[in-house]
């Protein structure tokens, strides 16, 4: 592949150094520099030593300042290749998207090398069938303000506004430098939003967690979400489904891959 | 000490009567003779010697009050009185004069039911006796009045018999048009001052006499006898026959209310809960039964017991050993002991029960104005005051090692005087101390180093500015950190008619929202401004102008973040804002909550607000007093000179008799040195004393080179900021 100046926004897919795509693995390789973003997505299977060592290149990491306020680093790209990692697909952070369009002004030629996503890794993983996931959506970390404790509600309007469009939702979990979000965390905070905005009943539905998707020791568990917030998953990444009623080749698959009790997934069946 | 404690048990007897109990405050101008009265009081309770009355200044128990012979905080005493044959339970308050203690006052009016107004005969009503009265009666609390030092008009003023009825007479009348101005409804319903019903009575604290006309009937002692005693010298007979203790003792007894009485009005105007609750029914009846109900007025740290905090029972008794809930904090405390002040002293007692001033440890989460119950309970209103800090001064440890316990120290402080505000800084270890003037944060530092052992140096006073803006602009385009956040404000000045109803607290978040909207309208406000009204920090207003916008309900906690914080560190030079006005007028939201989180929306609102301030006209303001001036007529030129010497307005004279009473407005920043001035300038032949008036803008040509001044203080640039400076691409 010949490359001219120009700005690669690299996926790195879900998991560890090589879930990279060749094509993603050439541009790193022949890239004159190498960055990498880790605080929208993190690679939880790989350090920037393994990715070093791996792709045999310096990889020099972004901090949320570099990438959203002040990308002096940008202009590099201008008489250089640049390849710009992030974990996952490089364009499902909608503050990539700016980036581009920054470069774009700096008249910086831009390509996209994708790579796997946790959305169809879901799927998979769980058997909730692609085409019934309705507008995905993030749990915050509840934060303090004017001394108020505040525990954002749009995860939780997003998911009751889906469910009554029959259809699943999905919830990314809160990612801050110290801390990850799992699915315990999730789900208590949905409960919590459900006793105070909604009917105290959440608790009887079943969702579905999964944990380190994209490694060998994925773990995908559906249960109701009163039993889940109780569910040890491990460790990091974890993401959080809440299906709409179960068509039911999903029952049996949720059944068969996610351990879900008979009962509930009779109950969820359309 | 034997003699305490035998006052001691006879109010604990008396403190489960509320109708045998009055709770009053001793209010007055500077130097008008509030202490004094109270020794008066004292002595006829048997608790100092009536030789040491006007002299000993019981009240005064700080040796620094001592010493400057001025009331520095509002000091409780609980004594008993006799009168028609029964036993009385007076909870008095002795508060500061000087108007840079008048948080003191303010907060010592919610504590009581009334108030005996002292007003020296000679003066008559001066600036801090309005003060002072209308603090009162916003809290509900009736005035009664003494005219103090009838003597100097006698003997000093050399007034005759016929003239000083007139005279006296005048005194009453001004005060009633304060009363009247105040509250017609009450003045109307029987608050209107009188000599011949006995609501007035006159006298001398420092000769311990006194005449009311009831008394006059019972002694046959009346202003002509009053009048040939103090011409003859022979006022310690006139003493024995008339003690001041009893006319104003038995004054108080006659017209100001007992808490069973007063509670039933006050509770109206203290709390503003649900008042046909149980609790709300327990405080306007007074109820020992009911529960708790505990506004703390005063937290004083004592070396030995550690906080005290003293405040007006409401409902319900207190014991120790109960857990109590504390406005504002999740965990409950427990009172160690209970107590009433006899002064200095803190006399322990085995229970308080409602309708008394309680003095209690163990509090450790309560700060002057919380409020203390046995159940979660809608808190009573703040405590109002209307001064604001005009002076700052830093403040740093002498010694290294004494760095943590200052931190500590300035904490109690804080907490025992809330007209202060303190800006605790760590990591410089310089701290910063406003205050209501010179004198104030003398005082607070002098007892830091004295009461709390912390040896510290500060720098000379500095004044207080604020930040405000004179035009408009907007909108004003914010944007977050990752680009997917927008928030369009516009600015403008507020009405000044809203500032004002802001700054005396009138309107709040909690009232009723068409009565709100009503009140700002009736200051010129725009309907639907009024209308959409989020949320004010000090005098600024944030309004909401925006429709139907997804999401942003639960941004606008962050959005006022960020307004709150510009609005405290203005963008001129880090000076508080006052009187802005800003509008939301459009928002863009992303989609997904974790992109619109605190560290997105926060930053976005505060640059906005920050350059949309600098954008429109900003301005300086700084703080004014108002300066009164008496003086006799050959020396008013000194005075004058020295008014207009210091960018002073001169507002009013009047003359009385062969004095002259000068009203002038100041700037504060012109105010240094001021005592020593006019003494010069008039040969010590003025009496003068101030009041807060507010803040006004900086005249443009001072603007730029105060903007230096102070930014270069507080090492940033010196240069005026200019928006772009907030704006990031």
């Amino acid at each position: 592949m010949q490359l001219l100046a120009m700005l690669f926004f690299v996926g790195l897919g879900l998991y560890d150094e090589r879930d990279i795509s060749i094509k993603g693995l050439d541009v790193v390789r022949k890239a004159d520099l190498v960055y990498v973003e880790f605080y929208t997505s993190r690679l939880m299977g790989a350090s920037i030593e393994r990715l070093e060592e791996f792709y045999g290149r310096k990889v020099v990491p972004l901090s949320r300042q570099d990438v959203e306020v002040d990308p002096a680093w940008l202009s590099k790209a201008e008489h250089s290749n640049v390849a710009f990692l992030v974990g996952g697909d490089p364009m499902i952070s909608t503050t990539h998207l700016d980036l581009r369009l920054r470069a774009l002004d700096m008249g910086i030629e831009t390509r996209i090398i994708h790579a796997s996503t946790i959305l169809p890794a879901v799927s998979g993983l769980t058997g909730l069938q692609n085409y019934r996931f309705g507008r995905s959506t993030s749990i915050p970390f509840p934060y303090t303000a004017r001394g108020r404790r505040v525990v954002p509600e749009t995860p939780y309007h997003v998911a009751m506004e889906n469910r009554r469009l029959n259809l699943h939702t999905l919830l990314y979990l809160d990612l801050q430098e110290e801390r990850c979000m799992t699915v315990n965390d999730g789900v208590e905070i949905l409960l919590e939003v459900d006793r105070d905005r909604g009917d105290g009943l959440l608790g009887s539905t079943l969702g579905v967690g999964i944990a380190r998707a994209g490694s060998e020791d994925a773990t995908v568990r559906a249960d109701r979400l009163e039993e889940l917030v109780h569910h040890p998953f491990g460790g990091p990444l974890h993401i959080l489904v809440i299906p709409a009623k179960l068509h039911f080749m999903e029952g049996r698959a949720l059944m068969a891959l996610a351990r879900a009790p008979e009962e509930i997934v009779k109950e969820a069946e359309i | 000490m034997g003699k305490r404690k035998k006052i001691a048990e006879r109010v604990t007897t008396l403190m489960d009567k509320p109708e045998m109990i009055r709770n009053i405050g001793i209010v007055a101008h500077i130097d008008h003779g509030k202490t004094t009265l109270s020794d008066n009081l004292l002595a006829g309770a048997g608790m100092i010697s009536m030789d040491l009355a006007g002299r000993q200044l019981f009240m005064d128990f700080d040796e620094l009050e001592q010493a400057r012979g001025i009331t520095i905080d509002a000091a409780n005493v609980s004594m008993v009185h006799e009168f028609d044959g029964k036993e009385y339970l007076i909870n008095m308050i002795d508060t500061p004069g000087h108007v840079d203690f008048g948080g003191d006052v303010t907060r010592a009016m919610r504590a009581v039911d009334g108030a005996v107004v002292v007003v020296d005969a000679v003066e008559g009503a001066m600036p801090q006796t309005e003060t002072v009265l209308r603090q009162a009666i916003r809290e509900g609390v009736r005035p009664v009045l003494f005219v103090n030092k009838v003597d100097r008009m006698i003997n000093e003023l050399k007034v005759e018999k016929q003239e000083m009825a007139l005279r006296l007479g005048h005194v009453i009348d001004n005060i009633n048009k304060l009363i009247r101005g105040m509250d017609e409804e009450k003045y109307k319903a029987g608050w209107r001052l009188d000599a011949a019903n006995g609501s007035v009575a006159f006298g001398s604290a420092l000769y311990n006499w006194a005449i009311s006309v009831p008394q006059m009937k019972k002694t046959g002692i009346g202003f002509e006898e009053v009048f040939d005693y103090c011409k003859n010298d022979n006022m310690k007979e006139l003493a024995l026959k008339c003690p001041l203790y009893v006319a104003v003792n038995d004054m108080v007894i006659r017209f100001l209310p007992s808490p069973l009485q007063a509670q039933k009005e006050r509770v109206r105007v203290v709390w503003h809960g649900d008042w046909d609750s149980k609790v709300g029914k327990a405080m306007a009846a007074c109820d020992p039964n009911g529960p708790v109900a505990f506004m703390i007025t005063k937290v004083k740290v004592d070396p030995h017991a550690g906080e005290v905090a003293t405040g007006r029972l409401f409902s319900g008794t207190l014991e120790r050993g109960m857990e109590l809930m504390i406005s504002g904090i999740s965990n409950t405390n427990r009172i160690q002991q209970t107590g009433i002040m006899m002064g200095a002293e803190r006399v322990e007692v085995e229970r308080i029960p409602a309708g008394n001033i309680a003095a209690v440890t163990g509090l450790r989460d309560a700060i002057v104005g919380s409020t203390v119950s046995t159940e979660a309970i809608t808190p009573f209103e703040m405590i109002k005051h209307v001064s604001e800090p005009v002076m700052t001064v830093a403040i740093e440890a002498k010694n290294m090692r004494d760095l943590p316990k200052l931190v500590e120290v300035l904490r109690q402080v804080a907490k025992e005087d809330p007209t202060l505000q303190i800006n605790i800084n760590e990591e410089t270890g310089e701290h910063l101390m406003a205050g209501m003037g010179e004198l104030h944060l003398e005082i607070v530092a002098y007892r830091i180093t004295r009461d709390k052992g912390v040896e510290i140096k500060t720098t000379p006073p500095i004044v207080v500015y604020r930040e405000s803006v004179v035009g408009k602009a907007g909108p004003v385009e914010g944007k977050s950190p990752n680009h997917h956040n927008r928030f369009y404000i516009e600015f403008e000045p507020l009405e000044a008619g809203v500032v004002d109803l802001l700054r005396e607290g009138k309107v709040d978040m909690k009232m009723d929202e068409v009565q709100r909207r009503q009140m700002l309208m009736g200051e010129g406000m725009d309907k639907d401004e009024a209308r959409n009204l989020v949320n004010f920090f000090g005098t600024n207003m944030f309004i909401n102008m925006t429709k139907g916008i997804q999401y942003l309900r639960e941004t606008m906690e962050l959005i006022l973040e960020g307004f709150e914080e510009a609005i405290r560190n203005g963008p001129i030079c880090r000076e508080p804002v006052q009187g802005v006005k800003a509008k939301l007028m459009d928002v863009k939201l992303h989609e997904d909550a974790i992109h619109r989180g605190p560290a997105q929306v926060i930053p976005a609102v505060r640059q906005a607000v920050q350059a949309g301030i600098l954008l429109a006209d900003p301005t300086l303001l700084e703080p004014f007093q108002n300066v009164f001036i008496q003086v006799p007529q050959d020396q008013m030129g000194g005075a004058m000179a020295e008014i207009q010497g210091r960018r002073g307005i001169i507002l009013n004279m009047e003359t009385e008799g062969d004095m002259i009473i000068i009203k002038a407005k100041v700037p504060v920043a012109a105010m240094f040195g001021f005592a020593g001035a006019i003494r010069s300038a008039t040969e010590g032949r003025a009496m003068w004393s101030t009041e807060f008036a507010g803040f006004e803008p900086l005249p443009a040509n001072l603007l730029l080179e105060a903007v230096k001044q102070i930014r270069t203080r507080k090492g940033l640039k010196p240069d005026m900021p200019k928006p772009s400076d907030y704006l990031k691409a």
